[in-house]
């Protein structure tokens, strides 16, 4: 969807505000729980990455935008437990169990954590399908305005760029965050000239590659 | 209710004169945690491990390993930039949100910088979790259209005519920078050449230190 999570592009956000090299990991304790129990609740299989993402990248703009990041995080993993029925609003609010739990098929251990953190979630899937575009070739990405999670972003809709690198067939976020399966495709990074998509003023010296799908791609 | 709820559990954050008042969103994250607890979802030593983890075990230390590698060791340089994944896995940096890497090379021509414009994309097993300014709407935004303008706010400036090519990863796939070496460090060893390396350096928004 056309959401506030699609920055690239926009004016008006300030400078860059960073702490140099050695800024805390953390910047308050609650922020931990949320990244610990973010991955925790992941690994109990109930949704998947691409799910994950779509439940934070389609917060209506004026939440997203006034949320921190592990603001949005929270607000992403209590949408997925409360939309699967494992929690509910009450429950968050009165800080305690209102209602039995729901049966999981796993939940993640301190001895499991280790493994899952090294074995993470390899998206590339074996395949057959031939590519459609080879290094070098003109392509355009589409200029496509779909409703539900994608990750073509806004910026690059419409412009012509060129296959730069091929990085096998690899899951669909697509369909994967909708609950429509992986549906891998070809994945391919692709290379665009800064001119190509910021008009005549841009910097000559730029150019921006994203990574794209390729039902994103059309030949040019 | 929720405030009534920690009210009871945790009067010690208000007490002791230090003005301590937990905030709305930190009521909210223990009531969660607890009815997590409660319902067996999370096992809270996971929680403590998985924290453990990221503060103090990835970070870009690790990272800085793989490019000094690379500065001092020809065919690991060539491993990497072929296959990024299988080199950095054989130093025992693998996993989550690092399963497909690439590395792209700083040259006296060109600069690389990497970006997530939609979320926060980022290598963690060599750079560890993403600074705040990476996950924040100011570089998201400005990366992709303005970048010699967010090096300004690095305090980098780059030669005029030096192209900059931009990294934004809207996939699995997870970018490395390799920096370009410093002068002056013939003969170091990795170890010494892993201190100049820093993790802005690793993103494109900075240079390696100068010896």
């Amino acid at each position: 969807m056309n959401g506030g999570a699609d920055m690239g592009g926009m004016m008006g956000f300030g400078p860059v505000r960073h702490e140099g090299e050695h800024e805390p990991k953390f910047h308050a304790e609650w922020e931990k729980r949320v990244l610990a129990m973010t991955l925790a609740v992941g690994a109990t299989g109930q949704w998947n990455i691409d799910m994950s993402r779509s439940a934070r990248e389609s917060l209506p703009p004026p939440q997203y935008y006034a949320k921190s990041y592990y603001e949005i995080w929270l607000a992403g993993i209590e949408r997925l437990m409360i939309e699967r029925g494992m929690i509910s609003a009450e429950e968050i609010e009165a800080g305690r169990v209102l209602a039995p739990p729901k049966k999981l098929p796993r939940i993640l251990t301190a001895e499991a954590v280790p493994t899952v953190l090294a074995k993470g979630g390899p998206t590339e899937r074996p395949s057959d399908q031939p590519a459609r575009f080879k290094l070098g070739d003109r392509v355009r990405a589409r200029n496509m305005h779909p409703t539900g999670h994608t990750r073509l972003p806004r910026y690059v809709r419409g412009h012509v760029g060129t296959i730069e690198l091929l990085h096998g067939v690899h899951v669909f976020p697509d369909s994967n965050a909708t609950g429509k399966g992986e549906q891998p495709q070809w994945l391919y990074t692709v290379r665009f000239a800064g001119r190509e998509l910021w008009g005549v003023e841009a910097d000559p010296t730029l150019s921006v590659s994203v990574d794209a799908w390729d039902s994103y791609l059309e030949p040019a | 209710m929720a405030q009534d709820h920690d009210h009871h559990h945790h009067d010690h954050d208000h007490d002791h004169g230090h003005g301590t008042v937990l905030s709305d969103v930190e009521l909210r994250v223990r009531a969660l945690e607890s009815v997590l607890v409660e319902k067996g979802y999370v096992d809270p030593a996971a929680l403590d491990l998985l924290i453990e983890t990221y503060e103090t075990k990835v970070g870009p230390h690790n990272g800085a390993h793989v490019v000094a590698k690379a500065w001092s060791d020809p065919a690991y340089h060539d491993w990497l930039m072929q296959d990024a994944t299988a080199a950095i896995q054989s130093l025992g940096y693998i996993g989550r949100q690092g399963e497909h890497m690439v590395a792209v090379k700083n040259t006296p021509t060109v600069h690389n910088m990497v970006v997530c414009t939609l979320c926060s994309c980022y290598p963690w097993p060599v750079l560890g979790l993403p600074p705040v300014w990476y996950k924040s709407a100011p570089y998201r935004s400005r990366a992709v259209m303005d970048p010699r303008g967010v090096l300004k706010d690095f305090g980098v400036t780059l030669p005029e005519g030096k192209q900059i090519k931009v990294w934004d990863s809207t996939a699995e796939v997870r970018y490395l920078v390799l920096p370009e070496r410093p002068a002056g460090t013939e003969g170091w060893s990795e170890d010494q050449l892993a201190q100049l390396v820093t993790r802005d350096s690793m993103i494109g928004t900075g240079l390696a230190r100068q010896p």
